[in-house]
């Protein structure tokens, strides 16, 4: 199935011509609503369909916040489900608008796979799970075990770096679905499962027969900025997501959440009357209504709402993903 | 005549310029999205390492090409044996569906029945479950044979050279036939055998009747009759057809993605992830399974000459 998709992107590829010269913007606002590729093993907190087949999740949000500032409405976002291998072909032949499926920012994705990350939504690392009663207490420990793994992911290299760096042997067992990959650990057919500690703590949250029988390795053996990406080449759609991100990770900053945010056009603060629209021209700048971030924040809230709603529940901290004024590293450039 | 001629070389030329718009179309669209082209990837460092390597070395700090080289023989391999023991179950199966006895002919039907008509991905997936859910860990191997250890690592069996210990998460030394290759070994010829098994069977009956009594007349046994009376005569309507089904066995190796067997296939999408450079990977996966296919062809072709009858029509 696979390879009929790539196929068809590579027929994509070949067919492709005058519609991206209008711009994404123009496509989007035809067409009425946003492509978003997402996670389609559903990873959750970052976008799984929830009972009622809506999708949820902090990578979701990013969608929503999008067709917020484009239309005013976050509901006009369709979602293409993409595995690893799927995702940046996708964009690249212009299947999805946005890329928002927790992908690491990395030179080689930046430059000769023609996208452009705007920004990091999570700050992550590659750890390890392994099931308690192996005892392994280290990934040190690690030599000669048998590593269940995605490919076409960072996290696929940096496991051979890492065995390589500490002179140890491992077998990958690689398996492209999420639900494929994880019945191959929890069957014992692998002692590791290796991704994202994100990824790991949402599975074992999620997925685990008995998520207190697996345990998550003290050691994070890489950076794994997970940021959006759109196509190279359209740098009004480039501004619009990245600045999507930056308003929901400033709102929080300034206090400002889909609960007050109403309330705030009476507010003496000029921070604020300009994040709202009430001065300053920042919407048309982006080709947008002047009321864009106002419209993320009231219907899909700020970054610290998001996280709570969607990664809290999972277990997850705050950690690096923390304002970088309460202890972690999220910084978002001014809006002015 | 001359008309003919025409249309077709104003065909051939409409077909040119239809390929060249889409290579050009394609190359103009790379360019504008400053997607990376061209083949000077393939000998950049890898950087990944691959379950299964057969007879090639290969680690992380390997090429790309030699990634693909790994696949390759993977995808060989697999196909290789596939199509070995597919023939001798599918003959098994089709003769069964033949015999005299009741049982063993309704059984072989059923079989036929049931495996060509479910789906192989599916079939896929239940034997490498089976194999995987079903044994136990390592450190409980099963040992039906000393020296032989059954897991859900796969069956590694002793050499003269190296005898597999337990050492860690896992068995050193020895061979090991993994459950990937296994299950999608098991997969490929079960379902193959039951189409070849009808391929056999209406060779079979295509035999004339009278054959089969001249060779009882003359006091040849079942057995013998079959032998040297009908299968000869039926291979020559066996082979055309049985070519199709070595040529699906190979294509159809490409699903061990699914269960994350390291064929070719799923190491090209792994080099395409890495590198961006989709066109280039699905280039090379068409020129390999089209060389596999045609050097099956032109095999089958030659073998079918040596069988046909000497002046039939072709």
């Amino acid at each position: 199935m696979k390879r009929i998709l790539s196929l068809t992107v590579g027929f994509a590829l070949l067919g492709a011509g005058g519609a991206y010269a209008q711009g994404t913007l123009d496509t989007v606002q035809k067409k009425g609503f946003v492509q978003c590729g997402v996670n389609g093993g559903a990873l959750a907190g970052f976008s799984a369909p929830d009972s009622k087949g809506v999708w949820k999740g902090i990578d979701v949000d990013l969608c929503r916040a999008v067709a917020a500032a484009v239309f005013g409405d976050a509901n006009k976002v369709r979602y293409t489900p993409l595995t690893a291998q799927q995702r940046f072909t996708a964009l690249q032949s212009g299947e999805v608008d946005v890329l928002s499926r927790n992908t690491t920012w990395t030179i080689t994705r930046d430059t000769s796979l023609g996208l452009n990350f705007v920004g990091v939504s999570f700050y992550d690392g590659q750890g390890f799970m392994v099931p308690r009663k192996l005892n392994v207490k280290s990934a040190k420990q690690l030599n000669g075990a048998t590593v269940c793994v995605q490919p076409g992911t960072t996290t696929e290299l940096n496991l051979s770096d890492y065995f390589r760096a500490n002179r140890m042997t491992f077998k990958p067992v690689v398996i492209e679905t999420l639900p494929e990959v994880l019945n191959a650990y929890f069957s014992g057919r692998c002692d590791v499962f290796t991704t994202d500690v994100s990824g790991l703590v949402s599975v074992r949250g999620s997925r685990a027969p008995t998520p207190a029988d697996h345990v998550i390795l003290p050691e994070v053996i890489s950076k794994e900025p997970l940021g959006p990406a759109v196509r190279h080449g359209d740098d009004r759609w480039f501004d619009i997501v990245k600045w999507s991100l930056f308003a929901m990770i400033e709102a929080e900053e300034m206090g400002l959440t889909s609960q007050n945010i109403d309330q705030q056009a009476s507010s003496k603060d000029p921070a604020v009357q300009r994040f709202i629209g009430a001065t300053g021209d920042f919407g048309k700048m982006l080709g947008l209504d002047n009321r864009w971030a106002l419209n993320i924040v009231k219907q899909v809230g700020n970054y610290g709402e998001s996280f709570d709603a969607n990664l809290k529940p999972l277990g997850f901290e705050r950690g690096l993903n923390q304002l970088w004024n309460k202890g972690g590293i999220l910084y978002a450039p001014p809006i002015r | 005549m001359k008309r003919s001629w025409l249309y077709q070389a104003a065909l051939l030329a409409a077909a040119g310029l239809v390929l060249w718009f889409f290579a050009w179309n394609t190359a103009h669209n790379l360019e504008t999205r400053k997607i990376a082209s061209g083949f000077g990837f393939l000998w950049r460092e890898a950087g990944f390492e691959i379950g299964e390597t057969g007879a090639i070395a290969y680690g992380a700090a390997d090429s790309y090409l030699r990634a693909l080289g790994v696949g390759l023989w993977n995808t060989f391999r697999v196909a290789a044996i596939g199509v070995v023991f597919a023939t001798l179950l599918g003959t098994l199966i089709g003769l069964a569906r033949l015999s005299p006895n009741w049982l063993l002919a309704k059984l072989a039907g059923a079989y036929v029945e049931v495996i060509r008509n479910v789906p192989l991905l599916v079939q896929l997936f239940f034997w490498y479950a089976i194999i995987s859910e079903n044994l136990p860990g390592p450190r409980d191997a099963l040992q039906p044979w000393p020296g032989v250890f059954l897991s859900n690592r796969g069956i590694v069996f002793p050499t003269p050279w190296s005898t597999p210990v337990l050492s860690g998460f896992n068995f050193v030394g020895g061979v090991t036939l993994t459950p990937e290759f296994a299950a999608l070994l098991v997969g490929l010829v079960t379902y193959t055998a039951a189409f070849i098994g009808e391929i056999v069977r209406a060779g079979v009956l295509s035999v004339g009747r009278g054959q089969v009594d001249a060779a009882y007349s003359i006091g040849l046994a079942r057995r013998a009759a079959l032998r040297f009376v009908v299968l000869p005569q039926a291979l020559r309507l066996i082979v055309p057809p049985l070519t199709s089904q070595y040529l699906n066995l190979a294509k159809n190796s490409s699903l061990a993605v699914a269960i994350g067997y390291p064929d070719l296939v799923s190491i090209a999408n792994t080099t395409m992830n890495q590198t961006g450079q989709a066109i280039e990977g699905i280039a090379i996966i068409m020129a390999v399974f089209l060389t596999i296919s045609l050097s099956i062809s032109a095999f089958m072709n030659w073998y079918n000459r040596r069988v046909a009858l000497k002046g039939a029509r072709q």
